[in-house]
């Protein structure tokens, strides 16, 4: 048993082994189903992602598993439950794995100070959400065979972005090179510490490219003044067509998803050639029942 | 009365008066009444054998939060009063966001009255400057200082609005004392649960730059200079406000400054993988920071060291770090933490004497602090050799909300004496309830 509370604290041999093993669980690979046969995984969502629940749920199913659902809505959560109250009740039903999304940064940290079985972060609050950067990583490593030597260039609210900070860690161990791109407001200071190169110039930084990873922009940060409007940031940092022109050719453009579209990300780009969104969603079952696998 | 008690043989430290030597101290009737370099020999007095000790005025600590009324399961005045004691202290300041906020004489009354009862240290309450703590109005600052408030503060909070903050430290230049401020825009601070930097990147929490404090400080001082006040800056944290209240004395302001020993000895780092036990208010700062807090100690910048001793329970410890209370009980590791500074080398024994005894008597004007024929007999032995590690199960305090537990320290109290009366003695208090 082992936890993935965040890429930190993974060497890269056993990421290398995790991404292996996810290459067995694709669509005629060759792993074994039924691993998981007769245990229960929990999927422990105190915050909706409609997208990572059903992709660990089916990852679980597929593994034999049976998968409780709990989500925060309607729950004792409401009526002061602490987290801890809530992952112990989990618990005591006796799971393999409690597969948790928090709003709070630690969260998963703190659970699985607390619980006896494997703690799979599926994203917490500002701080990391591994499983996606290990599908982003998967992705690309389909794409070139290794990542050495490779750019990705990443845009948008780094700030806020736990899928910003579980790529930097997981491409860096990969042998990939990080440049982090956003307006000054939404870059957290101490990046460069963790291995990033910073810009706020993207025309100069997209066609250095062999992938760009544009993030979501949570829109409610306008209010808050990280930016102007919505109109000034895609005008500034949005990848569009002109833009897209200006990427390497080959290069390629990756979402986490969902898209606002026309902001962050345009239509045309979200879904023209250089696009491998749809292939990110589709690996993310396959990575998730290698991350199952690992951690149970 | 009591017989007179003769420390006999030990080094006494009073920085106040310039002494540090092996002197023998004669108490009697509550006060020191005779300091010799010459042994003593004195009819019928109890002598306590201080070879090996330092004597010490006994410590004041310019800030603690003893939660009585309101909080009593986190400490009351009787269990932080025994905190206090086992840690040195013989006088502390109370602050006055308890549960029941001291904005008026009914609550500095009742505060007095049950450290009178606890019969331990001496506990100088605190008075709010606004009404309830809201930052909205002026709290009945003379009611509160005749009913004996030492200070007024609203601290926990900052007072947001300038002119009030303004009219604060005018007013109170009626009585002549301090104002006493957490220094903190909430403007900046926002919802960032830890300090700016590297650390917070990692852990994707919300940063809180330096400036809610820097800027705050700035804003203070500008007001002290038109006003001609008396300020005091509770718990600076960082490099810019160092400079800023350096530069204040320096030009001749009545500023005063106080530094917690968990900001002169641990960073950001020390949050690790969201530890809670980290998590305070203002956040533990960066390395630089710490590096300039204690150079502020050591050159006279800071004049006291307080411990922000602010108890918590386990459960508001156990969350998630963004909800996580701040606050560490600091009272029983001060002494070994700023002892530290000495065994390094940023500070001479007389000046972190100074720090704990001296300063805080003299930038709030209490009685106290030195150790010359007059002064109440408040006294601290310290054996300076001992060795041992924080045990957080074995405080006094009621709570146990500490970083650090486990940690190796040299230097502790082997005895304290509050008005020539021993409190407390090789771990153990000597409780004489009135
Ligand atoms: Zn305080």
């Amino acid at each position: 048993m082992r936890h993935l509370l965040g890429i930190e604290g993974w060497r890269r041999e056993e990421l290398e082994t995790l991404l292996d093993r996810a290459e067995a669980h694709l669509p005629g690979g060759s792993a074994r189903s039924p691993v998981l046969q007769g245990k229960v995984v929990a999927n422990l969502f105190f915050e909706d992602s409609t997208r990572t629940r059903t992709s660990f749920e089916m990852a679980a199913k597929t593994l034999g598993a049976e998968v409780l659902n709990w989500t925060a809505q309607g729950s004792s959560v409401s009526k002061g439950e602490t987290l801890l109250d809530t992952a112990r009740n989990i618990e005591a039903t006796g799971p393999a794995a409690i597969v948790i999304r928090h709003r709070s940064s630690g969260a998963p940290h703190l659970v699985a100070q607390h619980v006896r079985c494997a703690v799979i972060n599926a994203g917490d609050g500002t701080h990391e959400h591994p499983s996606q950067a290990l599908l982003d990583a998967f992705t690309l490593r389909r794409h070139w065979g290794k990542l050495e030597g490779r750019t990705v260039l990443i845009i948008g609210d780094i700030l806020h972005s736990r899928v910003a900070r579980s790529n930097l860690l997981c491409l860096k161990a990969l042998g990939a090179r990080v440049v982090m791109c956003g307006p000054p407001t939404l870059l957290p200071v101490g990046l460069e510490e963790m291995g990033a190169e910073v810009t706020t110039k993207l025309d100069a930084a997209l066609p250095e490219a062999d992938a760009v990873m544009c993030l979501r922009l949570q829109l409610e940060r306008q209010t808050e003044s990280f930016f102007p409007s919505t109109r000034e940031f895609s005008r500034l940092f949005g990848l569009t067509p002109a833009r897209a022109e200006r990427m390497k050719a080959g290069a390629l453009v990756m979402h986490p998803g969902p898209i606002n579209r026309g902001v962050e990300l345009a239509p045309a780009v979200a879904d023209g050639a250089r696009s491998v969104i749809l292939e990110q969603v589709a690996n993310g079952v396959a990575v998730r029942r290698a991350i199952l696998e690992v951690c149970t | 009365m009591s017989a007179p008690v003769l420390f006999s043989r030990g080094r006494l430290i009073d920085p106040r008066h310039g002494v540090d030597g092996v002197r023998d101290v004669l108490v009697r009737d509550g006060q020191v009444a005779q300091v010799s370099e010459a042994p003593l020999t004195v009819q019928g007095a109890q002598v306590v054998d201080a070879r090996g000790r330092w004597v010490l005025p006994g410590f004041i600590d310019l800030h603690v939060h003893l939660r009585e009324p309101g909080e009593e399961g986190k400490e009351t005045i009787l269990t932080g009063s025994r905190s206090a004691v086992a840690g040195g202290f013989t006088g502390v300041v109370a602050m006055p966001n308890t549960k029941l906020v001291n904005d008026s004489a009914l609550v500095t009354e009742l505060v007095l009255s049950r450290a009178r009862a606890a019969n331990l240290c001496r506990v100088y309450p605190a008075g709010a400057i606004t009404k309830g703590l809201k930052g909205e109005e002026l709290a009945e600052m003379g009611e509160l200082i005749s009913a004996g408030c030492v200070c007024i503060t609203d601290d926990g909070r900052p007072v947001m609005n300038a002119a009030l903050m303004r009219r604060a430290l005018q007013y109170a230049t009626l009585f002549d004392i301090p104002v006493m401020v957490h220094e903190e825009d909430l403007t900046l601070s926002g919802k960032g649960a830890m300090t700016e930097g590297p650390t917070a990147t990692r852990l994707g929490l919300l940063p809180i730059p330096p400036s809610a404090e820097v800027a705050m400080v700035a804003r203070d001082l500008i007001l002290l200079e038109e006003t001609r006040g008396r300020l005091h800056i509770a718990h600076l944290s960082c490099e810019g406000s160092v400079r800023l209240v350096r530069e204040a004395k320096k030009r001749g302001l009545r500023v005063t400054a106080e530094v917690t020993p968990h900001h002169f000895t641990i960073d950001d780092t020390a949050v690790g993988q969201y530890d809670t036990h980290a998590k305070m208010n203002p956040p533990l700062r960066l390395r630089r920071d710490v590096e300039s807090l204690r150079e502020a100690l050591a050159d006279g910048t800071i004049d006291a060291i307080a411990t922000d001793h602010a108890p918590h329970g386990v459960l508001d410890k156990q969350v998630e770090f963004e909800k996580g209370i701040n606050g560490v009980v600091g009272l029983e590791t001060a002494l070994g933490l700023t002892l530290a500074l000495v065994h390094e080398g940023v500070l001479s024994p007389s000046r972190a004497v100074e720090l704990l005894s001296a300063g805080p008597a003299k930038a709030f004007g209490l009685p106290g602090g030195h150790l010359a024929p007059g002064a109440p007999a408040d006294v601290v032995l310290v054996d300076p050799e001992a060795e041992w590690a924080v045990d957080a199960e074995r405080f006094f305090s009621k709570s146990r909300n500490t970083p650090f537990h486990g940690r190796l320290l040299k230097g502790r109290v082997t005895q304290t004496w509050v008005g020539g009366r021993l409190v407390f003695e090789d771990g153990q208090i000597k409780e004489s309830r009135s």
